[in-house]
């Protein structure tokens, strides 16, 4: 298999701290990755690097064959790289089909549709003039998925979809995850629960503190490992 | 009979304010945009609208057409190569690119035009009325005028929650760090934005030209209507908008009735009140 994303060496600053030391990670083609780690560990920052929300210049990130380090957010979404924001983002003014149309603004073909996303979430299809922020925690999760799929990404990146919500509506999202690898999309999901990571990834990386400090297969990985790379402790 | 006839002229005269107001208001609703030339950008329309009837003798509405067209093309260069560069996160620096723009944009237009107040003629439309009763006639001209403001911001409505531009205009007021990820360039529709308000002030400019008489500095004091026109209103509410300068069309004709001095002064008064009463406008949306 090819690598759809592949970083090498990835830094990040905020100003004068620096958040991300170096960070070597890529995605196959049709793979889910999920990048686990503590708070602040650089999870969302690797992922606002990635889709070009804070500028990469002059460093190594590949998309699918194409340098895309220094690229503005929207050239690189046109690739095929789409993401579900930290925080959900959805568009208060806009209703929930509009969240979803707004999605497609780049028209990129392939097999998602409105009417494939209210599929998907059929919650969605009744709700679909209300308001984008009317809705519930786990309603709203969907809809910011289903708007990053109206662009038929070919990597979908999702910060933290689970946050905040409770464990069955936890369940129905993660429950369509295998509907969307069957059409083809790859996944890098940020995963706060560890088990949850572990039994939806292909692979898995650990953050800390801005390094990578372990990834692998799930099945190759220890508790004790992910626990050391986790915590930064040598004992866990 | 006499306050009806006043009542009337205010309400057509709020529709122009109307239109002075709508492009001030979109930019600022799209992209924080404070646009302190705005009454100079109305001003330099009417001059256009003059160069355009005047020196090349055209037909007005094709006067109108070419000067939609002319600003709606400046307004999208001159936001997507001078004014976006000062679009940030705070809202100063682009009421001081403005502010400046509004000294260099008077002073070029004494400097070609001269402080002669203008007027671009209508020919017998300026004149015509209708006579509706004994005592009380409607220009022709100003009902044209108002019922153009009104289509002029049913269509703006239309565009905002009809069409994919105006979701994308929404979408970009609401959150503009995460368009781009929607795969659309910010600096692209915020250029579509100060186009899409150049166009109305186009409008706006070229109808002022046709209505009342005009000189290089009453930009500001168009500005100025056109702040309390939608502050009256409501912020983000485009019929809020119509209304808010119909209220302060109609003060202004009372003020004028009473006293022709008090015309102005009569505007700002309904303007305070509003402020005093509800302060966020009269028809602001619910939740901001
Ligand atoms: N806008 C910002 N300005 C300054 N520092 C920031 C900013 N955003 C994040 N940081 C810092 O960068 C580091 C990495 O933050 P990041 O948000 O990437 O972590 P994370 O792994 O996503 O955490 P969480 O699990 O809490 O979402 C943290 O130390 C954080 O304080
Ligand atoms: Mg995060």
């Amino acid at each position: 298999m090819s690598k759809l994303l592949e970083t090498h060496a990835l830094q990040a600053f905020y100003g004068d701290f620096q958040a991300l030391f170096g960070i070597d990670l890529s995605v196959e083609d049709g793979e889910t990755v999920a990048i686990i780690g503590a708070n602040g560990s650089g999870k969302s920052t690797f992922l606002r690097a990635v889709t070009g929300m804070r500028p990469a210049t002059g460093q190594s990130i590949s998309f699918d064959g194409t340098q895309i380090a220094g690229l503005r957010a929207n050239r690189i979404h046109h690739l095929g790289l789409a993401m579900v924001p930290e925080g959900r983002r959805l568009f208060p003014s806009l209703t929930v089909e509009e969240n979803l149309k707004i999605g497609a603004a780049g028209n990129r073909p392939g097999p998602w549709s409105l009417a494939e996303v209210y599929k998907l979430f059929p919650a969605l299809l009744e709700r679909r003039h209300h308001g984008g922020t009317e809705l519930s925690g786990g309603q709203q999760q969907m809809v910011a998925i289903g708007r990053a799929l109206m662009s038929n990404p070919r990597l979908l990146l999702c910060d933290e979809i689970s946050l905040g919500l409770a464990p069955k509506v936890i369940r129905e999202i993660y429950g369509s995850v295998p509907l969307i690898r069957e059409r083809g999309t790859a996944l890098v999901v940020i995963e706060q629960d560890i088990a949850q990571a572990l039994k939806v990834a292909d692979r898995v990386y650990c953050f800390q503190e801005g390094r990578v400090s372990l990834s692998g297969r799930p099945a190759e990985l220890s508790r004790e490992d992910i626990a050391a790379a986790y915590f930064g402790m040598e004992d866990a | 009979m006499e306050w009806i006839n006043v009542l009337v002229q205010g309400v057509l005269l709020g529709g122009l304010y109307a239109l002075f107001a709508a492009g001030l208001s979109l930019m600022f609703g799209v992209m924080r945009f404070i646009n302190i030339a705005h009454g100079d950008f109305i001003v330099v329309a009417a001059y256009l609208m003059l160069v355009m009837v005047l020196t090349l003798g055209l037909h007005p509405v094709i006067g109108i057409g070419l000067v939609v067209i002319l600003m709606g093309c400046a307004g999208y260069l001159g936001q997507r190569f001078l004014l976006n560069r000062v679009l940030d996160e705070d809202i100063l620096p682009p009421v001081l690119v403005t502010f400046g723009l509004s000294i260099i944009i008077q002073n070029s237009l004494l400097e070609t035009f001269s402080a002669d107040s203008q007027r671009v003629p209508s020919g017998d439309f300026a004149t015509a009325s209708l006579r509706v009763s004994d005592e009380l006639a409607v220009g022709v001209l100003p009902l044209a005028m108002f019922l153009a403001a009104v289509g002029v911001i049913g269509v703006l409505q239309f565009i905002f929650y009809r069409t994919a531009l105006g979701r994308l205009l929404r979408a970009t007021s609401d959150d503009p760090e995460i368009v781009p990820l929607m795969g659309a360039n910010n600096s692209h529709i915020f250029a579509l934005a100060t186009a899409l308000a150049s166009g109305v002030v186009a409008i706006a400019g070229t109808m002022l030209a046709m209505k009342t008489n005009f000189d290089p500095t009453i930009g500001p004091s168009r500005l100025l209507f056109a702040f309390e026109a939608v502050i009256i209103g409501g912020m983000g509410n485009i019929w809020g908008t119509l209304a808010g300068g119909i209220i302060l069309g109609v003060a202004q004709a009372i003020g004028a009735q009473i006293d022709a001095g008090y015309q102005i002064l009569a505007g700002h008064l309904a303007f305070l009140a509003v402020l005093i009463v509800r302060p966020k406008g009269l028809f602001a949306k619910a939740k901001g």
